[in-house]
């Protein structure tokens, strides 16, 4: 009988339910594997953050003893957002608002600041990250020394972070928010530039083709069969890039490059506290009202793609 | 360089890492001629005709028009070189997102310098001549709308008007109406034939139907693996050559083939 059954061909009916079962087991050998390495890696990079520490906390009764690091440290949260909340009575609130808000003149300045060192830095950057796109982009780059040069350039304006740059600028040009549009407007051309190359990357050459043979230059090439096709891409992704960089501008002052970022640094050193909530509260709902409006643009624009063309 | 200029290959190769695309094509196209090329997918008739217009080097070879020797051509010389011998392609190579009136504002790209090229600004009279153009090609109504939103035969139609106000001594065709159905491929082989009479211009045409080529062709070139394997009138191309030309597998895909000009009757 088993013999007879090694030697009939199984049925394909059966012979489906045998490799399924096969691939179902690799399928499961290959996910314990993958879990395994996950989680080792997970918990080495947790052990070398910290994550496992203990720590000594002293009790109400005065008496000190071991906790591990995350339930000694997490009342403390509690802590801090209660020193940052004002006191607000309904019987006085009028005041007590405005005790809140005791610097509104200056930091109304300031958030324009902000906005404005965003929005100049998106426009340097996306005016570098595009010109720069082209070249940087393996279909379209002239020659490889070009794509080579116009890459490293882009790699390294957007590897080195925002902060990074503000700090060599405020050296340069002291204090202000001129560095903080340069610092900002430096990684905004690498990061756009990356993207916008890669969407250049994906265009239908046949254009630059038709372009070329009628007697174009490279740069005619460019403008008439690739700028056309990227240019919902680069709106879009344009607009993505401004709130990132209003978020971006409101934190650089830290270091002195302008904006409201140079308030948290003073309240966080003359311990107003209050102040750190109502910067907090500034900025995001700032940041809300951009990211929303940019967003109704964004679909506009996309919209206007997707619509009857005229 | 005359209009009326002789267009000469001598000895002309392109090889591809190994394949001889082109191999040892030499010809002469005489000024006015409407010149059919034919051949088997691979035979080399693309290649050859983006050799003519530079959008590839020869690998050997010399290809001259008048006393002009085009494969030395560079910069300035060049890009005047692509303007006069006009190049229409397979799928139209339009922009689809700029509208017909600036695609075929594309055709005076070379005499522009950069900044007014940049800023897509053109003359009144370029304009004109563009309009003029696609009157002749009965697409003036469409003049304002997106490329991409026409009928591959208007496309196809744009691509010619964009090719005539090039001023070009020369047009090259690579299939121009494999992706067309009977009807259309009518109005853009109507179109050529009529600036090839009208103007006297030198049309060569990549075809892969027959009775296009017969239709159309004052002569015929056959290639095959690279090379010129005949060269004369419709009447001359017996039943014999087109075998040979094609290959008994070759003849079978062919008789199947999808685009023709003939068998339809278009209303008038
Ligand atoms: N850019 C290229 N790189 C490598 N090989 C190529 C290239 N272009 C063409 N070839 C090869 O050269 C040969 C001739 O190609 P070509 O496109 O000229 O043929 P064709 O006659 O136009 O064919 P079809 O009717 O399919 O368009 C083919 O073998 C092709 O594979
Ligand atoms: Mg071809």
């Amino acid at each position: 009988m088993t013999a007879a059954a090694d030697v009939t061909p199984l049925r394909p009916m059966d012979q489906f339910e045998l490799d399924y079962a096969a691939q179902r087991r690799r399928a499961k050998l290959g996910w314990f594997i993958a879990s395994v390495l996950f989680f080792a890696f997970f918990a080495f990079s947790a052990w070398l953050g910290d994550f496992f520490k203990v720590t000594q906390v002293t009790n109400v009764d005065g008496s000190r003893e071991w906790r591990w690091i995350i339930p000694a440290g997490l009342p403390r949260l509690g802590e801090f957002i209660e020193k940052t909340l004002p006191v607000l009575r309904w019987d006085s609130l009028g005041a007590d608002i405005a005790e809140w808000f005791w610097r509104w003149k200056v930091w109304l300045n300031l958030l324009i600041e902000t906005v404005l060192i965003a929005f100049m830095a998106t426009a340097l950057g996306v005016f570098g990250g595009f010109v720069m796109s082209f070249p940087a982009s393996r279909n379209l780059a002239p020659n490889k020394w070009v794509l080579w040069i116009c890459r490293r350039y882009l790699e390294i304006a957007r590897t080195v972070p925002e902060l990074v740059w503000a700090l060599i600028f405020v050296f340069c040009f002291s204090v202000g928010p001129m560095a903080g549009v340069l610092a900002i407007g430096l990684h905004t051309a690498g990061a756009l530039g990356k993207l916008y190359s890669e969407v250049n990357e994906n265009i239908d050459m046949r254009p630059l083709e038709g372009v070329k043979a009628a007697g174009g230059t490279w740069f005619d090439q460019i403008r008439y069969g690739a700028v056309p096709q990227v240019m919902p891409n680069i709106i879009s992704y344009t607009l993505l890039r401004f709130e990132i960089n209003v978020r971006a501008s409101s934190i650089i002052g830290y270091v002195g490059a302008g904006g409201l970022g140079q308030e948290f640094r003073e309240a966080l050193s003359l311990q107003e506290y209050t102040d750190l909530s109502a910067l907090f509260l500034i900025i995001f709902v700032t940041v809300m009202v951009i990211d929303y409006g940019s967003e109704k643009l964004r679909h506009r624009v996309i919209g206007l793609e997707k619509g009857p063309a005229t | 360089m005359s209009a009326q200029a002789a267009l000469t290959l001598t000895g002309v190769s392109k090889l591809f890492d190994e394949t001889r695309a082109v191999d040892d094509v030499t010809l002469k196209i005489e000024p006015g001629q409407f010149v059919g090329v034919i051949g088997r997918s691979g035979a080399g008739k693309s290649t050859m005709l983006r050799l003519i217009n530079r959008l590839i080097d020869p690998t050997q070879g010399s290809i001259s028009f008048g006393g002009t020797e085009i494969t030395s051509l560079r910069g300035r010389d060049l890009r005047n070189w692509r303007r006069d011998c006009a190049m229409i392609f397979q799928q139209f190579n339009l922009v689809d997102r700029l509208d017909v009136l600036t695609n075929v504002l594309i055709g005076r790209l070379a005499e522009h310098g950069f900044l007014s090229s940049m800023a897509m600004q053109f003359t009144d009279t370029e304009r004109t001549m563009a309009l003029q153009a696609l009157d002749r090609l009965d697409l003036v109504p469409q003049a304002l709308q997106r490329a991409g939103t026409l009928s591959g035969g208007q496309q196809q139609r744009v691509a010619i008007a964009k090719a005539l106000v090039q001023q070009p001594k020369i047009m090259l065709a690579d299939e121009p109406i494999a992706s067309l159905d009977p009807a259309n491929a009518t109005l853009v082989m109507d179109g050529l034939r009529q600036i090839n009479k009208e103007d006297g211009l030198t049309v060569l045409v990549n075809l892969h139907t027959l009775d296009t080529a017969r239709a159309y062709c004052d002569r015929i070139i056959a290639m095959r693996n690279g090379r010129v394997f005949f060269d004369g009138v419709a009447a001359q191309l017996t039943d014999d050559v087109v075998r040979d030309i094609y290959g008994l597998e070759g003849l079978r895909e062919f008789n199947e083939a999808v685009t023709s000009t003939q068998s339809v009757a278009l209303p008038a």
